[in-house]
């Protein structure tokens, strides 16, 4: 596949400019020379077609959900209603300036304010914190409150979050990103957090708990209220990792069981695009003691004018410009009004139907680990489906198929993992189609295990060599006449 | 692969090879198999004091991250660089040069409460 540098042709400027018709000075005349490059910048000489049909070509090679079923575990791939993307583009919405003065902002800030306030409803918790533009950025925050929380307190020996082994692989990221230490807590055999493992470390170094709700094995801690009693009664606070909440929006709410912080990820549950569609957002609910902590500035309603408030002695700060991706939230907040209660409660009922419906056909051929009524995923094993294949081939081999993998090899506690999760916007005819597949590479691999270990044979690209590529890291384009030719 | 009579193991797939008050280890045949193809090695400092439970290195697969524990308390003597230019020799040579860091032994009598190799064996068979 070329990159646009690769292009054989020299085309010239592909733009017209007009005369100069004002004195030519020299960068050299205006920037310190220490300061300047060197060489000629190096910028494909291609005219607008070449462009177009070069960025065309590899659009083309893209897989993405509006393609095809994505059962991205943990990723909830679901439909972006296209509405939004209309909504998004409203030209009093796209075309407002972030440091336009909030008096000729009030109609953005009326619906960010509304967004809050829906998304405290769906929480049942009651400060929000639109700032964060990831769901990982989400628990940064998070964990700063809980350092800002602790620290007023005075009790800053608390250093230490408790993360069972079903969590989100971003929370001990993030948690060592915030200086806390990670303790790992074990899952009992029904896949949920162990309370006597819990109890044991216990202790005045703990800050809190992170837990992933429902967990990354798509099962819902039936003792939470237990584990975040115990928390809490140690003086600690309790993290909810809220990537998995399609899993019961409508239907439960974090607040009620105990949670001092829980992220949305906009980009999963609330349908704005995900991935390179994106970017993200991850807001966050906090309960009431960590409100007076909440990022600056928030946004508040002063009778009928809504004002931005810079003056909260105790907030963390700012964690992200201007207040984060205003247009995602734009997305979001069309889709919530869209739904609605009801529909939302369908949203939920939805995903975990289609999670059980394919977990109740797929586990008659692959192992399932954990076998109980799963929430809106579930984790399949690739081990001993036949001698010498590995997950990796039955995900490789899914492409040939026309649908993108599952997560695999997570969670690390079910060995060769593949992390199925169908989201609530796939139909049943979908979902069987996926189920054939599955069952046809199951049968493949034991007749004709080739077919699996060459895969995939239909894409763009052949089994890529991911050991050499995270072995020799090439982080920069390799120009082969650079000066000093090091990177040939 | 067999593993050596004369080497200790614990739970979490390490082994020990105990001279003296020194103690060498690294990652069993069975831990390099499970995590694949090693593209990156992290070691701790030569110097360091650590504690049992705590993270010795983090070796890192194509498919996941993984810890070395801490088998017991002790000072990090030295460390095998060359894992930061070849993680690889983890997989080629878990037992040997694959070896990962040596310590220092607090306490040389905890090392008769971990597994032997008979031991390590069966408990990866019941697993």
């Amino acid at each position: 596949m070329k990159t646009i540098f690769d292009h054989p042709q020299r085309e010239g400027i592909g733009g017209l400019f007009p005369e100069l018709d004002v004195p030519r000075i020299g960068a050299e005349g205006l920037i310190d020379r220490a300061l300047l490059r060197s060489q000629e910048p190096r910028i494909p000489d291609l005219s607008e077609p070449t462009v177009v049909r070069h960025f065309t070509a590899l659009s083309k090679l893209n897989y993405g959900v509006d393609d095809g079923f994505y059962p991205l575990g943990s990723c909830t791939m679901k439909h972006n209603p296209k509405v939004n993307e209309t909504l998004a583009r409203l030209p009093g919405l796209a075309g407002l300036h972030p440091l336009a003065d909030p008096d000729l902002a009030q109609g953005t800030l009326a619906f960010l304010y509304e967004l809050s306030d829906l998304l405290s409803r769906i929480a049942g918790m009651p400060g929000i914190s639109l700032q964060p533009v990831a769901g990982a950025h989400g628990e940064l925050t998070g964990l700063f409150l809980f350092r800002g929380y602790f620290e007023a307190r005075g009790e800053t020996e608390r250093r230490r979050i408790l993360l069972p082994d079903s969590a989100h692989g971003t929370n001990p990221a993030s948690a060592a990103v915030a200086g806390f230490s990670v303790s790992e807590i074990q899952s009992n055999d029904a896949g949920m957090v162990d309370l006597d493992a819990l109890d044991a470390e216990l202790d005045e170094t703990v800050a809190g708990i992170m837990l992933t709700v429902p967990n990354t094995l798509g099962i819902f801690e039936e003792r939470i209220a237990e584990v975040t009693d115990r928390i809490h009664a140690a003086g600690g606070l309790c993290y909810f990792d809220g990537a998995n909440l399609n899993a019961f929006i409508g239907r439960a709410r974090p607040g009620d069981m105990g949670a001092d912080v829980f992220h949305f990820n906009l980009h999963k549950t609330l349908s704005t695009p995900h991935g390179g569609g994106g970017p993200g957002a991850g807001p966050i609910a906090v309960s009431e003691p960590l409100v007076e902590f909440l990022p600056v500035p928030s946004i508040e309603q002063n009778g009928e004018a809504y004002a931005l408030v810079w003056d909260r002695p105790n907030s963390i700060g700012s964690v992200h410009s201007f207040y984060g991706n205003v247009l995602v939230a734009v997305k979001a907040y069309a889709y919530l009004l869209q739904l609605g209660d009801e529909g939302l409660r369908a949203v939920s009922e939805d995903a975990v139907l289609n999670a059980n419906y394919l977990q109740e056909r797929l586990k008659k051929t692959y192992p399932l680990p954990y076998d109980r009524l799963c929430k809106h995923e579930f984790v399949l094993s690739g081990k001993g489906l036949a001698e010498g294949v590995c997950t990796l081939d039955i995900a490789k081999r899914l492409i040939d198929y026309g649908f993108h993998p599952p997560t695999v090899y997570f969670p690390l506690i079910v060995r060769e993992a593949l992390m199925i999760e169908p989201t609530e916007t796939e139909s049943r005819d979908g979902l069987d189609r996926f189920a054939e597949a599955m069952e046809r590479i199951a049968a493949e691999a034991r007749e004709a295990p080739e077919l699996l270990l060459d895969a995939p044979h239909q894409a763009p690209v052949r089994r890529l060599d991911q050991t050499r590529a995270a072995r020799d890291l090439v982080l920069t384009y390799p120009f082969d006449d650079r000066e000093g030719g090091e990177l040939a | 692969m067999g593993y050596p009579a004369e080497y200790r193991y614990t739970k979490d797939h390490e082994w020990i090879a105990v001279e003296g008050n020194r103690a060498r280890i690294g990652i069993t045949d069975h831990a390099q198999s499970e995590l694949g193809d090693i593209v990156f090695v992290e070691l701790p400092s030569v110097g360091s004091a650590v504690q049992a439970g705590g993270i010795l290195a983090t070796v890192e697969s194509v498919k996941a991250v993984g810890d070395v524990l801490v088998p017991f308390d002790g000072t990090v003597l030295e460390v095998n660089d060359g894992l930061e230019s070849a993680p690889e020799t983890i997989n080629q040579a878990p037992h040997d040069a694959g070896w990962i860091v040596v310590l220092e032994i607090a306490d040389p009598a905890v090392v008769d409460g971990l597994l032997d190799a008979a031991g390590y064996e069966s408990f990866l068979a019941e697993g």
